[in-house]
């Protein structure tokens, strides 16, 4: 049980790639704390760098108050569930359970209780004298977790542990894992792709892009604050509309103008200096579709999703537009394609950032 | 391409047929009566004795030369395969300067001629009394048997999946013990397979052998076969039978391991 | 090897991870610097001197070039040298051409490939003196195999072995029967290798199979066909039990390559200085060819494996 902090830390190859620059990340003990963004990010480096399987260029790693930047993986007192499990197919899952308590030297005893404990709740008992390679997928998770709870290490580093896994199986595993941290209480680095998995899993979520975080939240507020365009993209599906805006004047009131549309706006708030370049953002689910003309911008309907419990809408504002304007609406409205609607967007749910930055407003 | 089949079928048995003709040859020879081996040879003998194969394992002891091979290979076996493994892991998975210059020179060693090392080793091993003793030979025999090695098993630890090594490292197990627990144990195949190619080239070996030995006590089996002297001519017939037992254990690990084999001499001579 | 910009604690593990190579290395290292590299380094002193064991009395002078220069003025080593380029050519045509043969028909072969395997991995696996003794039956005269079948024929009749130019046949062709296999195998692995699709794609767009061969066959097989080229040039150069055990260099010295020549120096006349200066000059050859094929792939294909 322990609060993991890491101070300015890089991490360049000596090929010159920068995957992880100048971060600076807390996480407090006990959390849940996922990284999440698109490969490349450096959320998989990030991780390995707490484990110590990559030394760090610069910064410092401090774990549970101890400064561990220069400690060896084996003496961190973690334990890491790999995308590909890392199971020793040489051994049986009780060998593999035990490995790390021997290497410990705990008694014999203790190791079978241990072993047949953390058995017990991953429900792998009938397993333990089986090889991996005679497992299936979800069995060989279960292994590989299990292989981690056995030790009691301070903290728990998962680099995408439910990649490798079929859709229905990740959803069901993703509320077994959240299930266990709230057991365990132990703190948990998660490293995804996949917002969703983020979204529903971390007490806080961090968001990265090219090796360094753009936001560290709570979720919801990740999802109704973005701090920057990238976050407001990234976490919320269907992805939020984004166009460039620029203010102006209409008489009294000030009015964001984008190439299809303009909106009349409240100037109470809204701290921008006229004339700034921004981004306007807004999602799928706050724009409602109606009548023709009788909304901010007119559109026509492309392609309809029905998706059971929601249905998403694509619709292109100007003929032959580039990007679509994505719109949820409720299962049973019955739009089809080619239908032309006017939308109403919501003007309490504007998000505006700056165009250059992309930092929220 | 399956209606080339059968015409490639035809090639290829040829081509077995030819490959295995001489050695039916010499087989068939090693049964037939002395007399008999230089007088109108037929392809299907119509006599068939045992008088060389007897004379091999009485009048002239083969079975020195056979113990002196199986214990030389044997030994090169294991201390190139117990030395190697260990070095082949570091220079597979450590970093540290100066390791492509090593992985270098093991591997320009073993394009060493024999004969231009083979006066000095001499000398060497007479000076440190070694000359006509097994380490006499095991030692120079690890010129050719420790790069072999080297070279097979660092390609096969780099094929190992890194993360079960990261994996064993988090659970807190420090390079030896990985190497011991984990990347041995998984590496049984390609062990195997160095193991027998050193095995091998370790008992068809003759340059070294018939420098270092000192008398027929010290020979080994090429070298035995190869200065088998008659008393009035060549012993044509004995020689032949010698070289039947000279390669009857090397077919036996043919047939058994061909696979291994095929898989050993291929995996880094061309890229996959 | 180190990055520019590791921090103090990277530097630290890095200094123990040196430790620990270091020290799984050592043992096989420094048994090969002492049985190779000691050696050899000896064998340049030595071929700097003249030593000459049958005169003991004439001491072990220094005399810098002066082996070499004897040997380069010798005519028996020019024709040590020309009979090894001779062996090396001829070989190395004949397996290549005889390897690619049998490689293309065991690829094309579905059935009992396993026994194909073994029966033509067996010359590779035999000692090469078995080799050399049983090809030395088959062509000795009188009644050996070969001249009973030349007689039969109703072909001149040939003393093989004490002929200097017939004396090279039976040499040849059992190298090559001894090393097409070889060959055989690494280019099989290298066929193998070859995505079957482009043949599909190959003969939808018309192409005969003579034309599959030049196109597609030919041009994915050349990193196994030098390689293969490169391995056998350097052990032909270095032949010695074949000949020794076969024709023992003779009649005289018409089939003596220079390794053998170079033995018949040291251990046989004991001349340990131009022995020596001799075994030098086959390292430097063969050194150089080993250093154009490393060049010729690069040293990633000895130095790294594939996946």
């Amino acid at each position: 049980m322990a609060a993991i902090s890491l101070t300015n830390v890089s991490k360049v190859y000596a090929n010159g790639q920068v995957a992880v620059r100048d971060l600076t990340l807390d996480i407090t003990d006990g959390e849940l704390m996922v990284l999440v963004g698109p490969s490349g990010s450096g959320k998989s480096t990030v991780v390995r760098l707490i484990a110590g399987l990559e030394a760090a260029s610069a910064g410092r790693i401090i774990i549970g108050g101890r400064d561990v930047t220069a400690v060896a993986p084996q003496h961190r007192d973690l334990a890491m569930v790999f995308q590909n499990y890392a199971l020793y197919p040489h051994k049986s899952v009780r060998d593999n359970l035990a490995f790390g308590l021997r290497v410990r030297r705990e008694p014999a005893a203790r190791i079978d209780a241990r072993v047949r404990e953390v058995a017990q709740t991953l429900g792998i008992e009938e397993l333990l004298d089986r090889k991996p390679a005679q497992l299936s997928g979800g069995q060989r998770q279960r292994v590989a977790l299990g292989r981690a709870i056995v030790r009691e290490p301070q903290a728990f580093l998962l680099d995408e542990p439910l990649s490798n896994l079929d859709p229905l199986l990740r959803v069901a595993t993703r509320a077994e894992l959240a299930l266990l941290h709230r057991r365990l209480g132990t703190t948990m680095v998660y490293v995804t792709h996949d917002q969703e998995e983020a979204m529903t899993l971390g007490s806080r979520i961090a968001v990265m892009r090219d090796g360094a975080i753009e936001q560290v939240a709570a979720p919801l507020t990740a999802f109704e604050r973005p701090a920057t365009s990238f976050v407001a993209r990234f976490v919320g599906a269907p992805a939020m509309n984004l166009w460039p805006a620029g203010w102006s004047r209409n008489g009294e009131r000030l009015a964001l103008t984008t190439s299809f549309f303009t909106l009349e706006v409240d100037s109470a708030g809204r701290r921008t200096p006229e004339g700034a370049n921004v981004l306007l953002g807004i999602r799928p689910h706050d724009i409602v579709p109606g009548d023709v003309g009788t909304g901010d911008a007119d559109a026509q309907i492309e392609v309809v999703e029905p998706l059971g419990a929601s249905t998403t809408i694509h619709a292109s504002l100007e003929d032959g537009a580039a990007e679509l304007v994505r719109i949820v609406v409720p299962p049973h409205e019955s739009l089809r394609a080619g239908d032309r609607v006017g939308l109403k967007i919501r003007r309490d749910r504007l998000h505006l950032f700056d165009a250059g930055s992309g930092r929220a407003l | 391409m399956t209606r080339w089949s059968w015409r490639w079928a035809v090639v290829t048995a040829l081509i077995v047929g030819a490959v295995l003709f001489p050695l039916y040859w010499a087989i068939v020879s090693s049964f037939t009566p002395e007399s008999r081996l230089f007088t109108a040879p037929k392809l299907i003998p119509a006599q068939l004795i045992l008088d060389h194969y007897r004379a091999l394992f009485t009048t002239r002891d083969f079975w020195t030369p056979i113990r002196n091979s199986l214990i030389v290979a044997g030994a090169t076996t294991a201390l190139a395969i117990s030395l190697g493994a260990v070095c082949a892991y570091a220079l597979a998975r450590l970093q540290f300067p100066g390791k492509s210059l090593t992985l270098a020179f093991v591997l320009a060693v073993a394009m060493f001629p024999q004969v231009s090392i083979v006066s000095p080793l001499y000398l060497i091993l007479r000076k440190v009394g070694l000359l006509d003793t097994y380490p006499g030979l095991v030692l120079p025999y690890l010129t050719f048997a420790m790069p072999l090695t080297i070279w097979m098993l660092v390609g096969y630890f780099r094929q190992l999946p890194f993360e079960l090594e990261e994996a064993a490292a988090l659970d807190g197990a420090g390079r030896l013990r990985t190497l011991w627990e984990v990347v041995l144990p998984l590496s049984a195949p390609g062990i195997a397979t160095a193991s027998i190619l050193t095995f091998l080239y370790s008992w068809n070996e003759f340059l070294f052998a018939l420098s270092f030995a000192l008398g027929p006590e010290s020979y080994t089996v090429p070298v035995a076969i190869a200065l088998f002297r008659g008393q009035y001519q060549v012993p044509w017939g004995e020689i032949l039978a010698g070289a039947v037992v000279a390669t009857g254990p090397v077919a036996l690990i043919v047939l058994v391991a061909q696979r291994r084999i095929v898989a050993g001499l291929t995996a880094g001579a061309v890229k996959g | 090897m180190s990055s520019p910009r590791m921090s103090s604690a990277a530097q630290a593990a890095r200094g123990n991870e040196t430790r620990l190579a270091w020290m799984l290395v050592s043992p096989a290292l420094s048994i090969v610097a002492a049985i190779a590299l000691l050696p050899i380094l000896w064998t340049f002193w030595e071929s700097l001197h003249f030593h000459d064991l049958r005169m003991p009395w004439l001491g072990r002078p220094f005399v810098g070039a002066a082996n070499y220069i004897e040997i380069f003025q010798s005519q028996r080593f020019w024709s040590a040298l020309a009979h090894t380029g001779f062996f090396l050519a001829t070989t190395l045509v004949l397996e290549l051409s005889a390897g690619l043969l049998l490689a293309l028909s065991i690829d094309r072969v579905t059935r009992g490939r396993g026994l194909v395997r073994t029966a033509v991995l067996l010359p590779w696996a035999i000692p090469t003196v078995v080799v050399a003794l049983v090809w030395r039956f088959m062509f000795e005269s009188p009644g050996g195999l070969a001249p009973t079948l030349f007689d039969r024929a109703g072909l001149t009749p040939i003393t093989w072995f004490a002929d200097p130019v017939a004396a090279w046949a039976p040499l040849i062709l059992a190298d090559a029967w001894k090393t097409t296999p070889f060959v055989a195998i690494l280019l099989l692995a290298g066929l193998q290798n070859i995505d079957s699709s482009l043949y599909q794609a190959a003969e939808v767009d018309g192409a005969g199979p003579w034309r599959q061969f030049r196109e597609i066959t030919l041009p994915l097989l050349r990193p196994a066909l030098l390689v293969a080229a490169l391995f056998r040039s350097l052990d032909a150069f270095r032949v010695f039990d074949l000949v020794y055990v076969m024709t023992g260099g003779g009649p005289g010295t018409a089939t003596e390559p220079l390794a053998l020549y170079t033995f018949a120096t040291l251990l046989q006349n004991l001349d340990f200085g131009a022995g020596s200066a001799l075994s030098i000059i086959v390292f430097a050859v063969a050194f150089l060819v080993a250093l154009l094929g490393i060049r010729l792939f690069g040293r990633s294909a000895f130095l790294e494996r594939s996946p």
